[in-house]
């Protein structure tokens, strides 16, 4: 992905509204390269490039995060190493390798 | 660390609340240990941009920007002269005794101490509409948080639904910042807001700067409104369909949808700490019984909205009093709280009277369809719910086991209220008599292998 396209044509749900002048960080959303902002929460960054973090492991719908602050869990996603981390409470950091399914070699 | 009384205190919380009740034991001598799981201290509603933002604080808190201010700038000052033992990012996972576990940004740590205050906040209360657990469905409170702490709208085309104070004021809030809202739409009638209007007459400022917005949503506000079902396909949500005050059906296009009726108290430490709660009728909801200092118990105190829902103002009066009461069963010299009292007294009279004007839409819970889904954790319906009442009786820990509302990962706290509901409705009883859900430690989500590892 490059920062010259638009959240809508790569299925982003998160319009910007203020403070887009903030340096960019790379990061890896299922393999693939995607930009943020520094200061970026991961439910942030995640969701200007794709519709949801998660699969609901009880219903067909996917999911997108719900309270932003840590009450309703909702938003917890994979990373490539096997570990999960809460979207709305984490920082995005450069470099990170974030999956919204779990990896292959989880049982 | 220990100090005048020879006691170790601490607090969970650095909002208004937990802020305030530091700053009181600071004053005295004392040196707090303070637990918060924000990355800045300043609670949800004057939550703080991470590093790198930089809109003043009169564009993100509006005419509270001085209060703000004036919690963030005491709040650093004791971190950075020491006076606290502050440990941010830290969630409290569970209560016994004298000692309580923390997941920190280091692992799994223990704390002990004598004296207990918790000032544990309050979240967003929601009721189950059909559709509310597809993405893009989000708290109120979310797209508060959004904006304020990230710059972001959750949507390009918006609509808020619920009902309180918070509606008006994100809406408000986000249509300021250049969000794109289609509708507002609040389930307290034109007829219920004026029966609250004049016990909120305690406080006629706020009630103006309420009316004032409230009055510049213009046409996008209606009041009195039923919520029949979010629309969605997999993306999220494509519709609101929903029915006017005289019954005429809507369906109003987007693609973020907002949810929200007013607040919950956040009572799970409370619950585990051993508080006792009655049900609260004009909050519809169970409160932890405290005095009205906040003394729960030997040690254990209570300040802020985890409390009683009166706000943030009403939560820095609430924090100051518990660290009184502290100081006071000390031993220790404390400041005379009678003018504290008299505030909230103030306070608390507003707010039941906001609680009236905003009420919780029972009707519109218990009339739900069987396919909607109650717990948004575990995909669990109102029909497995109300099977689960026919045949393990109407008590809410016993439906927990049956049907599982509750037993999802937020532990209860977007299901517990409506789920009551359903069992009472269903039960053919009153709403308090369906009981509470008993608190189970963790708290919060735990990575089990740390946990192991540091056995």
């Amino acid at each position: 992905m490059t920062s010259e396209l638009q959240p809508a044509d790569l299925g982003g749900r998160i319009v910007r509204l203020a403070e887009k002048g903030r340096p960019q960080v790379r990061f890896r959303l299922d393999g693939a390269d995607c930009q943020a902002l520094a200061g970026d929460t991961v439910l942030t960054a995640v969701l200007v490039c794709a519709p949801a973090v998660r699969q609901s492991e009880f219903g067909r719908e996917k999911r997108a995060g719900f309270c932003l602050m840590g009450a309703c869990q909702d938003c917890w996603l994979w990373q490539e190493d096997g570990g999960r981390l809460r979207a709305c409470s984490t920082l995005v950091a450069e470099g990170m390798q974030l999956r919204t399914v779990p990896p292959e070699t989880w049982p | 660390m220990t100090a005048p009384g020879g006691e170790k205190v601490m607090i969970v919380g650095a909002g208004p609340a937990g802020i305030r009740a530091a700053e009181r034991l600071v004053q005295a001598g004392i040196r707090p240990i303070v637990i918060d799981e924000g990355i800045k201290a300043g609670g949800q509603i004057y939550r703080r941009p991470p590093h790198g933002f930089a809109r003043p604080p009169e564009q993100l808190y509006g005419s509270e920007a001085r209060k703000a201010v004036a919690l963030h700038t005491v709040f650093d000052y004791m971190v950075a002269a020491g006076q606290i033992d502050y440990h941010p990012q830290s969630s409290v996972l569970t209560i016994a005794g004298d000692f309580l576990q923390a997941l920190t940004p280091a692992g799994r740590r223990d704390f002990t101490y004598d004296r207990l205050i918790l000032a544990t906040g309050a979240m967003d209360r929601l009721a189950p509409i059909p559709g509310w657990q597809a993405p893009g469905v989000y708290s109120l409170g979310a797209a508060q948080i959004a904006l304020k702490a990230q710059g972001v709208a959750l949507g390009s085309r918006i609509v808020l639904a619920g009902s309180g104070p918070l509606l008006t004021l994100v809406a408000t809030q986000l249509l300021k910042a250049g969000a794109k809202i289609a509708a507002i739409l609040d389930t307290s009638s034109i007829r219920n807001q004026a029966a609250g209007l004049p016990g909120m007459l305690a406080r006629p400022g706020l009630v103006l700067r309420g009316l004032l917005m409230r009055a510049k949503l213009g046409r996008l506000y209606h009041a009195g409104v039923t919520l029949d079902r979010i629309e969605t396909d997999e993306r999220g949500p494509v519709g609101l369909c929903w029915r006017d005050a005289s019954g005429r059906a809507h369906v109003t296009a987007c693609d973020m949808v907002g949810l929200g009726w007013h607040l919950r108290a956040e009572t799970q430490l409370a619950g585990l700490a051993g508080c006792t709660f009655d049900y609260d009728e004009s909050w519809s909801q169970w409160l932890p019984r405290t005095d009205r200092m906040g003394r729960a118990a030997e040690g254990l105190y209570l300040a802020g909205d985890g409390l009683r829902i009166l706000g943030a103002d009403g939560a820095e009066v609430a924090g100051r009093l518990a660290a009184t009461a502290c100081l006071v069963d000390m031993g220790l010299p404390s400041p005379d709280a009678r003018s504290d009292l008299r505030r909230l007294g103030r306070y608390e009279g507003f707010a039941r009277a906001v609680a009236r004007a905003f009420p919780w839409p029972g009707e519109m819970v218990r009339a739900v369809p069987d396919e909607t889904v109650v717990c948004r954790c575990e995909g669990v319906t109102a029909g497995e719910l109300r099977e689960s009442v026919v045949y393990g009786g109407g008590e809410a820990n016993r439906v927990k086991s049956l049907a599982r509302v509750g037993m999802g990962r937020c532990q209860g706290r977007y299901c517990q209220l409506a789920g009551a509901d359903l069992i009472a409705e269903n039960a053919g009883i009153k709403v308090c008599d369906a009981g509470r859900l008993r608190e189970q430690a963790p708290a919060r989500p735990l990575p089990i292998g740390l946990w192991v590892r540091d056995a």
